[in-house]
């Protein structure tokens, strides 16, 4: 089976026990939304699996090979890392900054090539950049500059995609705009997960849901599953007002538990 | 033209060589005694030993290649560490090897053994830029956080400027504090081919650490966790400029003095013209900076007030106007 499979991973940072033994499970062609309240480990787990912090324990595997084999730069041609707020240091033009993304395919000192050049021109297509493409980064709008870290991911070509809290800060329709483009991207074949505080998105757009709580899975599978009541006030504490429109399903927190 | 130097990186580097070379060509028909083109390039290839030979050969030949290096070094390291950083304020003062290598030439004149050997002075101050690189290399590689690092620089830098004052303070004599202080001030008067196979090696061996750090510090513009995720090995990138910088830059202030600025504004020059890029700015910076320490070398000639012009107070009489002018110009972008 095609997926990026983390196994039992437990991470301790600054005396703090982050991750308990969680798994978390990736396939190839689904939109995955990791949810938990802050401090659950969400962040720590996607640096885990790309390798940023050293593990307790815990294994990695990509489709059939274990991730500890994969030289980093092939680690990097499989799997793409949208950072959470990402920043971008200098004034670079929009189109050198998504060209960024094909990095794993270079060497230090190769050029783009056209085969990149390809791949980057799709790539702001989709993310619905490409307008942008002589302006510099630093003077984008926060829902501008999303899109371009979003073209920078893709322009990877990777099999799996790692996002981390991709719609955070962003308005409606940025929000809307984002995730429709990963789960395009998820359609297609890739296995996209994204790290998300928004329930409501976490129901209508992911396929599948990892809820983490204070380090450990506390449940996993269909939205529906997740999101149970009991589930929420758990790992939340909030109780939630749900709807159904006959086409899709709605979810709001409005209330603290006690 | 800017137009098209702005667009095309290897333009950009041309037009710079070509710069260097008359440079260096002014550089060694101008001194003391002035030669036309003819008498210099027989003095450079004929196999006679005449005093124009000499003067040639053993004393300006030396002094430009020894200004392109150091200026090339400056310029490189200056760029690589703001990329490395991601801070257009660093130059490569901020590990503190240019203050130590400063404090090892001080305690050298302190101790007279300056005036024994021409040599000693910059074998001193090679010693200790050595030294602070080893210390630099123990306080900083306990974590790979950029902050430990500029702590650790802060820290060596406040030491070594501690002990040097501390030397000043003790120093026997007024000749030897003016010997101090002009050591200080820079300058690549009489330089011979010792002082260049003393800091060659060092210089060399610390650009080729830093080569082809370019792509690196690309995608280290995305911070150093979209870097890794990117395939560069972000903890070697950094050693490799750190290591680079501290041979090169020790080496180079040894033989030179601390040449401050050219560091900082070399970068900031090439910005101008190619974009923030920081891999792109590499190599026109190591060209930009050779070429900028050659014309302030020849500026150093001229006769003006009495007794001989700093090479590094002229940089900084440059420099300094030239990075507020700079700033100016292209702070919309740095926003």
């Amino acid at each position: 089976m095609s997926n990026l499979f983390a196994e039992n991973i437990s991470v301790r940072l600054g005396g703090a026990q982050i991750l308990k033994e969680a798994s978390i499970d990736l396939p190839a062609g689904k939109l995955v939304g990791l949810i938990g309240p802050n401090g659950a480990g969400k962040s720590t787990a996607v640096k885990a699996i790309l390798g940023f912090v050293a593990v307790q324990q815990g294994r990695f595997r990509l489709d059939e090979t274990d991730l500890a084999e994969l030289p980093l730069q092939e680690r990097a041609k499989k799997i793409a890392y949208m950072a959470q707020g990402a920043p971008v240091h200098w004034p670079l033009t929009v189109e050198r900054t998504v060209e960024l993304g094909r990095t794993p395919h270079m060497n230090p000192w190769q050029s783009i090539s056209v085969k990149d050049a390809t791949a980057v021109a799709a790539s702001m297509k989709k993310a619905d950049c490409i307008h942008l493409r002589d302006r510099l980064v630093t003077t984008l709008s926060g829902g501008e500059r999303a899109r371009v870290l979003l073209a920078r991911t893709l322009a990877v070509g990777a099999g799996y995609i790692l996002a981390d809290e991709p719609i955070a800060s962003l308005d409606p329709a940025h929000q809307l705009q984002v995730m429709e483009c990963l789960k395009a991207e998820a359609k297609s074949g890739v296995g996209v997960m994204v790290v998300l505080h928004d329930l409501g998105y976490a129901l209508r757009y992911c396929d599948k849901l990892i809820l983490l709580y204070e380090g450990s899975v506390l449940a996993e599978g269909s939205p529906a599953e997740v999101l149970s009541p009991e589930n929420l006030k758990r790992a939340f504490g909030v109780e939630v007002a749900r709807w159904d429109d006959g086409a899709t399903q709605y979810l709001v927190p409005h209330k603290m538990t006690q | 033209m800017i137009a098209y130097l702005t667009r095309k990186p290897w333009a950009l580097n041309v037009a710079l060589v070509v710069a260097l070379a008359l440079a260096a060509l002014l550089s060694g028909l101008f001194g003391q005694v002035t030669l036309s083109i003819g008498q210099f390039t027989d003095a450079l290839f004929a196999s006679g030993n005449d005093g124009m030979s000499i003067i040639v050969r053993e004393l300006r030949l030396p002094r430009i290649i020894l200004g392109m290096m150091a200026g090339a070094t400056l310029g490189y390291t200056g760029a690589a560490l703001q990329g490395l950083l991601r801070n257009p304020l660093a130059d490569p003062g901020v590990i503190g090897v240019t203050a130590s290598a400063g404090f090892g030439a001080v305690v050298a004149i302190y101790m007279g053994v300056a005036a024994v050997s021409a040599m000693a002075v910059p074998l001193f101050a090679m010693a200790f830029a050595l030294m602070a690189t080893f210390v630099l290399m123990m306080l900083a590689s306990r974590d790979s956080s950029v902050l430990t690092l500029i702590l650790a620089g802060i820290g060596i830098s406040s030491l070594a400027t501690a002990g040097v004052s501390l030397v000043m303070n003790f120093a026997a004599s007024p000749m030897s504090l003016q010997d101090m202080v002009l050591w200080m001030l820079g300058s690549l008067e009489n330089r011979t081919f010792d002082d260049l196979l003393l800091a060659g090696p060092f210089i060399v061996i610390g650009w080729i650490l830093m080569i082809g750090t370019g792509q690196g510090l690309n995608a280290l513009s995305l911070g150093a966790d979209t870097a890794q995720s990117l395939g560069i090995d972000v903890k070697r990138l950094r050693w490799r400029i750190v290591l680079g910088t501290a041979l090169s830059v020790g080496a180079t202030v040894s033989v030179c003095g601390a040449v401050g600025f050219i560091g900082l504004v070399v970068p900031h020059f090439v910005r101008a013209f190619i974009g923030h890029e920081p891999g792109r700015l590499l190599l026109p910076s190591a060209i930009a900076g050779a070429l900028l320490m050659t014309l302030a070398d020849i500026l150093t000639r001229l006769p003006i007030g009495h007794g001989q012009l700093r090479l590094g107070v002229v940089m900084a009489v440059i420099g300094a106007p030239m990075f507020i002018y700079i700033i100016f110009k292209t702070r919309e972008s740095m926003r």
